[in-house]
């Protein structure tokens, strides 16, 4: 059943991006239906898990709880858009030399809350970061290891600056 | 002999003795063996369909999980188990 | 705590980046439920809105009716599964029980029962579609707990269900041949308890329960089928064993099992949950019926309501103790609601619950009851984290009755190699105690709480652990890498232990071992990512293949050194000539040679390994409870258990703290919450509260390690047994904190205030 969908034009991970998308379609539906960027990931679809985190404008978001059509002339990095040719972001790079995921699902999530943090605070307090990224659920590693991969991070990146 | 460790619901088969000594050098053996002197047992292990340790039953040797095949071998000294198979909440 | 094996090995123990890491950082690895195939449609699956309901009718006129609709189905369209047990995986189950549960024919059994299947162009129409199925029920009353259940008079859920008294659940045996929901009684018994009981100088006895809890894995369920017009099947899904899986699909869809193929994707968490089948079969189904390939995902209300969380249990544990502090007898009660179809892990609940202790007399009843709720699933060392929570309570009492601290009561009791657990099996060699004086010895143990309303709790716990088959195969390239195929979905880091003993074995680097994990056509079968087993029994085919290949290559070095294999060696990565020995050369240097001396290498191997080696552990926690609110708060957190030679000793912590977290939240937030209805009012990840990173502290670990003498890498299971004690060690850490006992799971806030008050009111 063909309903009447939307164009939306959107800066994706620095690139101008455009889309068709039905008004009842969320962003993370468009994000991995209609884009096929299935990085972003879908752990409840009603904004209690964050992993499909993504930021917006400046703000981590839900993006099951945006709808496809509220992107319109938006800035969006998924995590997709966080490593460059020239290798990982250190927030990645973290995370794998601390052991932080183990299956994986949530990782992209905490990675790009994370990113927010670190550019918002570049040395957040162990208590900081829990409170930070509470809204990300793991079920593997008890978070222990997370925390540590943010803090790790934040040393590596006040490091080279 | 081997010692055959009797499971608690079988016990009633063997005047509730924990243990009985059985002659045999395969669990195939030991099994028939058990069933001869204690009837019973031979019906309730074994699937003759299949002709294995029936699904959901683990045999244990000197305290090793060998599974369910019947010509599993049998030391003369060893200690055997007929134990639930470990796991559960299955589908 | 190390052992001096670790100067045996030059890659297991060392900590390198596993190698599926930089697709699961970026967001490209493709996990079940982000597959996409051309020309796919979605399904959606109906559930019943009663937990107990005779379906007298389903009419999908309506829904086939939409645009975008392709097709419906539903229980009626299923074959009838055998009612027949058999071994699949670790376990056993009954086909026509499980079939019945993946979609229901005549009867809903729980709330979330699958009655019917719609395949459409999208998910919002398949959503649509589903609310013009119309389906008649005769709603029934419904059973909603294991002791109401049990009761003569109530409800029967399986009208021609009767009692086995079991050793095993499904000998056949004895049969009470009265009808009723309980479908199993099974019992452990050791010694004799009287003689124990009367041997002791104190007695404890309580009553304990818990609540369903769920895996809470973050990736839903998830399925895409394609059947396709040769009538071979595709299914790309996240499971815990493609192999079982497989074995599954063959029977219920009633097709040949070399016709269907499994391709396992990523996984996003599975806990236990993953080894069942669900959307696989309507998705195969709405395939056939439509030509198209199908895809379905579950929402996370039905992943809670649906799929298969852990029993709830109702026990009563006795527990007696002399003067001088040593356990004289055990007996316990457990009452498992298996959920709507038999088969909870109750038997594994008793294997473990007193298994720590040498205790020499010992009686466990275990009660396996239907109710109408989500048929149980596998979660974590099955059945052990409920029964091991009263075991853990009931000692720490006793501890204190006879003045003892509760750790050294726990290690003048604690079971050693040869002492017999319950069933009467012996101990081989393992690290019980050796955990118990690790925490003695830890910084942890010897620090002071630090203020008013704090405590500190202790508890143990064990778990079996399993082996099953495994299969990998080799290919050695030119340029010194290893091309490693293996069959295990990889749901924490697996591939990469894999893939190191494979590079220990050969001398390189992990890093030039590439793993890969296949579909069910392209590798020889696999056990169930399941029991603790995939780092181990993988661990033996790699041994093999490895081993099979080192001979191959000496053969070939004899070739290019013109003499026979029988003179040539290896160790430490190096073939050489055992006579002439400027005659050597690497592992690398020797596969630039292999295309010359007979063309490339490659071994695959299948192994059925013995010998799991169990596992031990002992947890302790420091608590600070506010009298005001009952909020629990966890101060310090320490895991001590013996986890054999360490492959990867990240991910191997990482095991140990994620399953203490998940005892954490099992212990103190986590619940199903039913309606007096059956329905579960809490189906969200927000209401059903899993622990979140502001809820606890760093988890400290003490890795014990105690080398399995049973394997090759010395390598015993790890990931499962650590949800175990978290529920006993906060229990007790609650009461040395305010002085009240928790016997009611989930320790909540409210019922933490009620006990308080109680005890208040009773003191003044």
């Amino acid at each position: 059943m063909a309903s009447e969908k939307t164009h939306v034009r959107t800066t994706l991970n620095g690139e101008a991006t455009e889309y068709l998308c039905e008004t009842n379609q969320s962003l993370l539906e468009v994000l991995r239906d209609v884009l096929l960027l299935t990085g972003t990931k879908e752990g409840c679809n009603d904004g209690n898990c964050g992993a499909c985190t993504v930021n917006m404008d400046g703000r981590i978001v839900d993006s099951c709880l945006v709808l496809g059509v509220e992107a319109e002339g938006a800035e969006i990095l998924t995590i997709e858009g966080v490593a460059t040719p020239e290798g990982l972001h250190p927030i990645q790079q973290a995370f794998l030399e601390n052991a932080a995921l183990q299956c994986g699902i949530c990782t992209p999530g905490f990675i790009i809350a994370s990113k927010a943090l670190l550019e918002k605070e570049p040395n957040p307090s162990e208590a900081r970061i829990r409170h930070w990224l509470a809204g990300n659920l793991c079920r593997c590693t008890g978070y222990d290891k997370i925390v540590k991969a943010v803090v790790a991070a934040a040393n590596t990146i006040g490091g080279k600056k | 002999m081997a010692t055959v460790w009797i499971p608690t619901p079988y016990r009633d088969l063997v005047g509730g003795a924990e243990t009985v000594t059985v002659a045999g050098s395969t669990v195939r053996q030991i099994t028939r063996n058990l069933d001869t002197v204690y009837p019973g047992f031979w019906e309730r292990l074994v699937d003759d369909e299949t002709d294995r340790i029936r699904a959901g039953v683990s045999v244990i040797i000197n305290g090793v999980v060998v599974g369910t095949a019947l010509h599993e071998p049998v030391g003369e000294n060893d200690e055997v188990h007929y134990l639930p198979a470990i796991a559960g909440g299955h589908p | 705590m190390t052992t001096s094996d670790k100067k045996k090995y030059k890659v297991i123990g060392t900590t390198p980046i596993r190698h599926d890491g930089a697709d699961k950082v970026t967001g490209r690895a493709v996990y079940g439920i982000d597959f996409h195939t051309t020309g796919m449609l979605w399904g959606k699956i109906l559930r019943s809105p009663h937990a107990h309901a005779k379906i007298k009718s389903i009419d999908a006129t309506k829904a086939l009716a939409l645009p975008g609709v392709h097709a419906v189905v539903t229980g009626k369209d299923m074959a009838v599964a055998r009612d027949i047990e058999v071994e699949a995986g670790e376990t056993s189950l009954n086909y026509m029980h499980l079939s019945d549960n993946v979609m229901a024919r005549d009867k809903a059994l729980y709330k979330g029962h699958a009655v019917a299947a719609v395949a459409a162009d999208t998910q919002h129409i398949a959503e649509e579609a589903l609310g013009l199925i119309e389906v008649d029920y005769e709603v029934l009353t419904p059973v909603l707990n294991g002791r109401e259940g049990m009761k003569s008079d109530a409800p029967l859920i399986h009208p021609d269900q009767t009692t086995k008294i079991m050793a095993f659940r499904f000998d056949p045996g004895t049969d009470s041949g009265e009808k009723s929901n309980i479908a199993g009684k099974s019992q452990l018994k050791l010694g004799d308890i009287d003689a124990g009981f009367k041997e002791a100088d104190f007695i404890v006895e309580r009553e304990y329960t818990t609540s369903w809890v769920h895996q809470g894995y973050i990736e839903a369920q998830n399925a895409t089928a394609h059947w396709n017009n040769d009538d071979n099947i595709t299914v790309w899904n996240s499971s815990q064993g493609t192999f079982n899986q497989r074995q599954l699909m063959a029977e219920i869809l009633k097709h040949p099992v070399s016709q269907i193929k499994m391709v396992p994707m990523e996984i996003g968490g599975g806990f236990g949950g993953k080894i069942p089948v669900y959307l696989e079969i309507p998705a195969a189904m709405l395939s056939k019926k439509t030509g198209h390939p199908v895809k379905m995902t579950m929402t996370r209300t039905e992943v809670f309501e649906g799929t298969g969380p852990a029993s709830a249990a109702q026990m009563k544990a006795k527990v007696g103790a002399t003067k001088d502090g040593r356990i004289t007898a055990a007996y316990a009660e457990l009452v498992f609601e298996a959920g709507a179809f038999p088969g909870s892990a109750v038997g594994a609940g008793a294997q473990g619950m007193f298994t720590t202790y040498n205790i020499e007399n010992v009686l466990i009843d275990g009660y396996d009851v239907v109710v109408n709720k989500p048929k149980s699933a596998a979660y974590r060392s099955p059945g052990t984290p409920q029964a091991c929570f009263p075991a853990e309570a009931v000692i720490d009492e006793l501890a204190e009755l006879v003045g003892m601290d509760p750790l050294d009561f726990r290690m003048k009791n604690a079971a050693k190699e040869g002492d017999r657990r319950a069933d009467g099996v012996q101990h081989p060699e393992m690290g019980n105690l050796e955990c118990m004086e690790a925490l003695k010895a830890s910084d942890h143990y010897k620090s002071d709480l630090g203020g008013p309303n704090r405590g500190r709790g202790v508890a143990s716990g064990y778990w079996g652990n399993a082996g099953m088959p495994a299969s990998c195969s080799i290919a050695i390239n030119a340029d010194g890498t290893v091309s490693l195929a293996e069959g295990s979905p990889d749901i924490g880091g697996s591939r990469t232990s894999i893939a190191m003993m494979c590079a220990e074995a050969f001398g390189i680097a992990a890093e030039d071992v590439h793993p890969s994990i296949k579909d069910t056509d392209s590798i020889g079968y696999q056990g169930l990512t399941a029991g603790s087993s995939t780092t181990l029994r993988n661990g033996w085919a790699v041994f093999e293949v490895t081993n099979q290949a080192i001979e191959l290559i000496k053969a070939r070095a004899a070739r290019l050194w013109e003499t026979e294999p029988e003179n040539v060696d290896f160790a430490d990565g190096v073939f050489f000539s055992k006579a002439e020995k400027e005659l050597k050369l690497t592992f690398k240097e020797m596969t630039g040679k292999l295309m010359e001396t007979g063309g490339p290498i490659s071994v695959a191997a299948s192994v059925a390994p013995r010998g799991a080696g169990p596992s031990f552990t002992t947890h302790m926690v420091d608590v600070e409870v506010d009298p005001e609110t009952g909020k629990v708060e966890i101060l310090r957190y320490t895991a001590a258990q013996d986890v054999g030679t360490m492959i990867h000793p990240d991910y191997v912590e990482g095991q140990v703290q994620g399953g203490a977290v998940q005892g954490i939240g099992w212990a103190l937030n986590e619940e199903y919450f039913f309606s007096d209805k059956g329905a579960m009012l809490n189906a969200s990840y927000l209401d059903y509260r899993v622990p979140t990173m502001l809820d606890l502290p760093m988890i400290d670990t003490i890795l014990v390690e105690h080398a399995n003498p049973d394997h090759p890498f010395g390598v015993r299971g790890v990931a499962e047994i650590s949800v175990v004690p978290p529920l006993g060690a906060l229990a007790n850490a609650i009461y040395a904190a305010v002085g009240v006992r928790m016997r009611d799971l989930p320790m909540a806030p409210h019922k933490i205030v009620k006990a308080l008050q109680e005890k208040n009111g009773k003191t003044k």
